[in-house]
């Protein structure tokens, strides 16, 4: 919103007339826009209807109701499924971020024979899909008795090639003489890390949390693979069990869509300056 | 590890071998593998030999109940002579060949006008940017609903308004997959143009100032510097959106809940059949030998489309 007074006060001083197609353009873009989000509209709309209403398409409900929210988190269990998706999806997140830096870091700013060669192994892993993976993935749970289990979801992200090439273009732009001033100064080498370079490089930290969590809290496959009782269920494969369930119930089946979808669009309208820096600084370099 | 001729080396691991533990150049080698430990045992483990591993199960007869046992490329063969298998590898190119250009194109354009607009920009670049922030699995619900008949679907509300017959969606073999797609391509397009935005920004206004001063116009400026400017931003989204687009997955099983991958297997696309063979028929070696394909194909796909964009 701040660019509306910003340019508004600026154009008519310094700038050309604006022309008419830019009205037009201006015009397209926000219709476009809001097709975008019309799915998104109408299910808020359909979550604050009653069952009687749903089958009045108006976008604005006649007469707005909580009933389905208090009806869907009566029984616990989206409360139980948004607890464990935060809980996953914050420890993963929390795992890259120090793997992932710590890898990039080494393999940045370290001379040691064979780094080349991590180097290329663990990039090599990105060509290597989730799916082809989750049959192993799955036995090795089951022997080991982590099917069911929180660690189970988890323990296929814990690092990813991905945040390690990431950080490791971040790190390469930290200038050695700051790494060696500290050296001088009796840090050891994991200080040096973590106190001197890892401030430095706090946009791509960001960008690389951002990209973790909401991968993970959307993350759909693994998850349904790995969990069988409801209880472990993250957030994504509890609503689609939900709707299953609900079979034709569209206005609950849209009230959990809503409660799923919610927290992200709020993380995201706080923070939707650093999200869209991240996301071009991830997309750019990764 | 050791025949890798070690550039980096220089005269650090020379000093290292000598000196050993005293040295400032072989503390810090002892630094970086110990960094290195955990993260080496975890790739090893979770990452390269799963990997072996699927090669392996794809050669055995393995289904959770009985030890496994070699039986060579029989489930490749019956694979290969499987009629759905074909429908499947049908279908997750049509997600691929018709999805990719459309997100590319609408996702390029939307970019290259809004990179124009300074009027309440961030708000309209938040309007296409919010769906992407969004699960798919609750998204593919919202769509499945929309995509229901009168009087329930939105889409088929709008349309008997306006007097167009009502359509089928998701009930129809021939509009099924490409509903599915919609919704894909939805999800996706917020992510490209910020992309796409953040690589036009990247080109420099000199480029544009000495085109116009010669003369261009915004087409040609569009054709001659843009774009090719672009180009790699452009690769990385062919790959990333083909990528995407090969390995569908939330959105069918969701809008497709009471027929999987149905009507008629119409929309199903290979990362489905992998899991009802692997975790509904529990045949692993069979499904597993699915999986090398879809690693085979995304292989194929990603050297191919650098090397064609590369030399363009």
């Amino acid at each position: 919103m701040a660019d509306m007074t910003a340019y508004g006060a600026e154009l008519p001083a310094n700038r050309k007339r604006i022309r008419p197609g830019l009205i037009l353009t201006w015009t397209v873009l926000l219709l476009g826009g809001l097709l975008m989000v019309t799915p998104l509209l109408y299910m808020f709309s359909t979550s604050l209807k009653s069952a009687g209403q749903v089958y009045d398409l108006r976008l604005i409900p006649l007469a707005p109701s909580f009933d389905n929210y208090i009806k869907v988190l009566s029984d616990g269990r989206f409360m139980r499924w948004f607890a464990n998706s935060t809980l996953v999806a914050t420890t993963v997140t929390l795992s890259n971020v120090f793997f992932d830096s710590l890898v990039g870091y080494t393999l940045a700013k370290f001379e040691f024979r064979g780094r080349y060669f991590i180097f290329l192994a663990i990039l090599s892993t990105l060509m290597i899909p989730t799916e082809m993976l989750v049959i192993p993935w799955y036995l090795m749970s089951s022997q080991l008795g982590w099917l069911d289990s929180y660690w189970g979801i988890m323990f296929p992200g814990m690092m990813t090639a991905f945040g390690t090439f990431l950080m490791k273009q971040f790190f390469e732009t930290v200038p050695d003489d700051f790494l060696e001033a500290a050296r001088i100064d009796g840090l050891n080498e994991f200080e040096i890390w973590w106190k001197v370079a890892m401030p430095l490089v706090m946009p791509a930290i960001s960008a690389l949390a951002i990209f973790t969590f909401l991968g993970n809290w959307t993350a759909f496959f693994w998850p349904l693979i790995v969990t069988t009782s409801k209880e472990l269920y993250t957030l994504p494969v509890g609503l689609s069990s939900f709707a299953v369930e609900q079979s034709i119930q569209w206005e609950m089946i849209m009230t959990g869509a809503a409660l799923a979808t919610i927290p992200t669009l709020v993380v995201f309208l706080v923070l939707q300056r650093f999200i869209v820096r991240g996301v071009m600084l991830a997309g750019l370099k990764g | 590890m050791s025949n890798i001729p070690d550039i980096d080396a220089k005269g650090a691991t020379r000093k290292g071998r000598t000196g050993f533990v005293l040295t400032q150049s072989g503390r810090k080698v002892i630094w970086a593998w110990s960094f290195l430990a955990l993260p080496i045992v975890f790739y090893s483990w979770i990452r390269f030999y799963p990997t072996l591993s699927a090669f392996w199960i794809s050669f055995t007869d393995w289904d959770l109940l009985r030890p496994a046992t070699f039986v060579g490329i029989a489930n490749y063969q019956k694979l290969f002579a499987d009629p759905i298998f074909w429908k499947v590898f049908g279908n997750t190119f049509a997600y691929l060949i018709i999805g990719t250009p459309i997100s590319l194109l609408l996702s390029f354009t939307i970019a290259y006008f809004l990179d124009r607009v300074t009027f309440m920009h961030s708000f309209l670049r938040a309007l296409y940017f919010l769906p992407f922030l969004t699960t798919a699995a609750a998204m593919a619900w919202v769509w499945r609903w929309f995509y229901q008949p009168i009087p329930i679907g939105v889409i088929n509300g709008i349309l008997s308004n306006l007097h167009i017959p009502a359509q089928q969606f998701l009930r129809s073999p021939a509009q099924a997959l490409p509903s599915i797609m919609v919704t894909g391509i939805w999800a996706g397009l917020g992510f490209q143009i910020i992309i796409f935005m953040a690589g036009l920004r990247a080109i420099p206004s000199t480029y544009y100032e000495a085109a116009r001063i010669d003369g261009l116009g915004e087409w040609a400026i569009l054709r001659k510097i843009t774009l090719p400017l672009l180009k790699p931003t452009t690769v990385f989204l062919v790959v990333f959106s083909s990528i995407g687009f090969l390995r569908i997955f939330d959105q069918v099983y969701n809008m497709t809940s009471n027929d999987p991958g149905g009507p008629l297997n119409s929309t199903k696309p290979l990362v489905m059949m992998i899991y009802q063979t692997a975790f509904s028929s529990f045949d692993m070696g069979y499904a597993a030998a699915q999986t090398v394909v879809l690693f085979m194909i995304l292989l194929a796909v990603s050297l191919g489309q650098l090397f064609v964009l590369r030399n363009r």
